[in-house]
């Protein structure tokens, strides 16, 4: 492990499952590859806005109403709220999974909303995301479900294997490669989800309920694997119930969704942004 | 890429959908398809083939009949027929037929007697005319030796096989038609196919596409793997098409009959039947992608 972390010149994730202070070259390496893109997400500068955003599914009332907050590129927020509060809804607009009723989406400084629909492959390929549900796919071995981004993002298969086999590593299911989501436990399952959703290296990664099957130690050690993404640059957006694990995360934001509305308990990520100092009302 | 990773490249797409014919009994009914449309093609194609060469053997003839009982004026009234006919423009050849040969071909029918002379048989003189504009020839032609003599006609060899000619040609339409509406029914398959296809996948197809896959990439999936079996269909149809139509050939052959005979494929009609399965792939494929790109156009 030691050895492939000091081999600075692979562009692979040189980062052991445990390793909560990433090398500094693979650090480097990573935001080498962020600044090539000519990207800027380091800093406060804003990666994601919405502005009065509303989502209504069919004739129902609105799911979503008057949605407006700002997360900065590198940041590491949390998405609470009770169920069917609509985490879940917010989320699948930043995945651009769903288009919004009304309102504003800003993704890397672009209005999606407005976007033709042949250039959201392109954003897509941006963001990772771990669905409640894992979503793999069940007729692919772990490895070729971890393997898909880079696959779909058309990357030489001889690079694909060492950036595979390193993740797969990463995630401690070094030996599992070859075995079938259905073969797996939820808790394994849940680790190639997270592993396949990282991959491909994305600015903004997305998590709904990544621990909602699994206790409380694998809870604390899928965290971990978020934060060290977190400093790699990554920004991380996680959706849970589970209150107690967001105090685990230093530095974390949090938003709370009660019936549709955000309400903003940190005061932070309210946009535009409330000039420092001011009290939240 | 080197073609290593090119291939590794390849059976990982192949991979992405479960192993196994996607379109279900498709590949089986495209052969039965393909079958029919070689069938149908190939005797499209073998009747105009047949119109055609007897056609070319008959369009520029005629016949001179002098119908005149009279022996001594039918003689004369033949030999001012074909000395006006040798001067017409129109006429390539004037060959007078011989009464001894006409004698000889109907006794089998008449008897000694006829060819004694007491029975009177017209004289005859084949033509052929310049090739083209036939009809109007023989109209001039007629009117000519009208002139001479009522008891002269001319009759045009294509006039006896055109009623044969004009069934020959509806069958070929009737061919051609169903050729056209074989390829319909197997672009319709197709597209049943392709949306079952896309139906059964669509979990692999959401995450794909929620990963930033475009539609095309998709779409080309599907369009790869149903082109395979309609490859497979096809040529399975094509094969089993052509050993019928060869063991049809060579009983047509071993009838003997000229006409059947006539009914044999040139060589471009084989290309054209060649190109009916590699036509179906590319219809199966086009259809297919068609189908996928449009279901996902329906996706954010
Ligand atoms: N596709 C849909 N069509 C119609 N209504 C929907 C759809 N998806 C969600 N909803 C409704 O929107 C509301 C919010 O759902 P959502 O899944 O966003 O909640 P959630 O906060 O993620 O809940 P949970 O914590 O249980 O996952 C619910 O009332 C739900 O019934
Ligand atoms: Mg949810």
């Amino acid at each position: 492990m030691k050895g492939r972390a000091e081999d600075g010149a692979t562009r692979r994730f040189a980062t052991p499952w445990a390793l909560r202070q990433p090398a500094p070259c693979a650090m480097a390496a990573w935001q080498g590859k962020q600044g090539a893109r000519g990207r800027i997400n380091q800093g406060m500068s804003a990666i994601v806005q919405f502005e009065n955003v509303g989502l209504r599914y069919g004739l129902d009332s609105e799911t979503l109403s008057d949605v407006s907050f700002s997360l900065h590129g590198g940041g590491f927020y949390f998405l609470t709220g009770a169920s069917g509060a609509g985490k879940t809804s917010l989320l699948k607009l930043l995945y651009l999974a769903q288009r919004p009723s009304r309102g504003v989406i800003r993704l890397f400084g672009e209005d999606v909303v407005t976007l033709p629909r042949k250039r959201l492959p392109g954003f897509r390929r941006r963001i990772g995301v771990v669905f409640q549900d894992f979503r793999l796919v069940s007729h692919l071995s772990a490895y070729d479900n971890i393997a898909l981004p880079l696959r779909v993002a058309g990357m030489a298969e001889s690079e694909i294997d060492a950036s595979v086999s390193e993740m797969l590593n990463w995630v401690g299911l070094g030996d599992r490669g070859q075995a079938r989501p259905a073969t797996l436990s939820g808790g394994e399952q849940q680790r190639v989800a997270i592993a396949r959703a990282v991959i491909a290296r994305p600015e903004i990664l997305v998590a709904d309920e990544p621990t909602g099957n699994v206790d409380a130690d694998m809870a604390r050690r899928l965290l971990t694997l978020f934060e060290a993404l977190n400093r790699l640059g990554t920004t991380i957006v996680v959706a849970t119930h589970d209150l107690p694990l967001i105090g685990q995360v230093q530095g974390a934001q949090m938003m709370r969704l009660d019936k549709g509305r955000l309400s903003d308990p940190t005061g932070a990520l309210r946009y535009p942004p409330r000039p420092q100092g001011v009290a939240v009302s | 890429m080197t073609g290593a990773d090119r291939r590794a490249a390849a059976a990982a797409r192949h991979r992405l959908l479960p192993e196994g014919r996607v379109a279900g009994p498709m590949p089986w009914v495209i052969a039965i398809m393909m079958f029919l449309t070689v069938l149908a093609a190939a005797s499209g194609l073998g009747l105009a083939a047949a119109v055609q060469s007897v056609g070319a053997d008959l369009a520029g003839r005629a016949t001179i009949q002098i119908v005149e009982a009279n022996a001594d004026r039918r003689e004369e009234l033949s030999g001012a027929a074909a000395r006006l006919l040798r001067k017409s423009p129109d006429v390539r050849a004037v060959r007078p037929v011989d009464p001894a040969t006409l004698a000889d071909q109907i006794r089998p029918w008449l008897g000694q007697d006829a060819a004694d002379g007491d029975l009177p048989i017209p004289a005859l003189i084949d033509v052929e005319l310049t090739p083209g504009a036939t009809a109007a020839k023989v109209q001039r032609l007629n009117r000519v030796l009208a002139a001479l003599s009522p008891r002269i006609r001319v009759e045009p060899h294509a006039a006896f096989l055109r009623p044969l000619g004009s069934l020959l040609t509806a069958l070929g339409s009737l061919a051609a038609g169903i050729v056209l509406l074989m390829a319909l029914a197997t672009a319709a398959i197709v597209v049943l196919a392709a949306r079952a296809a896309h139906d059964s996948h669509r979990g692999t197809i959401d995450v794909l596409h929620l990963m930033g896959a475009t539609d095309v990439q998709i779409a080309r999936l599907f369009q790869r793997r149903i082109g395979l079996d309609a490859l497979f269909g096809g040529l399975l149809g094509f094969v089993t098409a052509l050993l019928v139509i060869i063991l049809l050939g060579t009983r047509l052959a071993a009838t003997g009959s000229d006409l059947l005979a006539a009914i044999s494929l040139p060589w471009t009609s084989w290309l054209i039947l060649a190109l009916l399965p590699i036509g179906g792939v590319l219809l199966s494929t086009l259809a297919a992608r068609w189908t996928v790109l449009r279901s996902l156009g329906r996706l954010l």
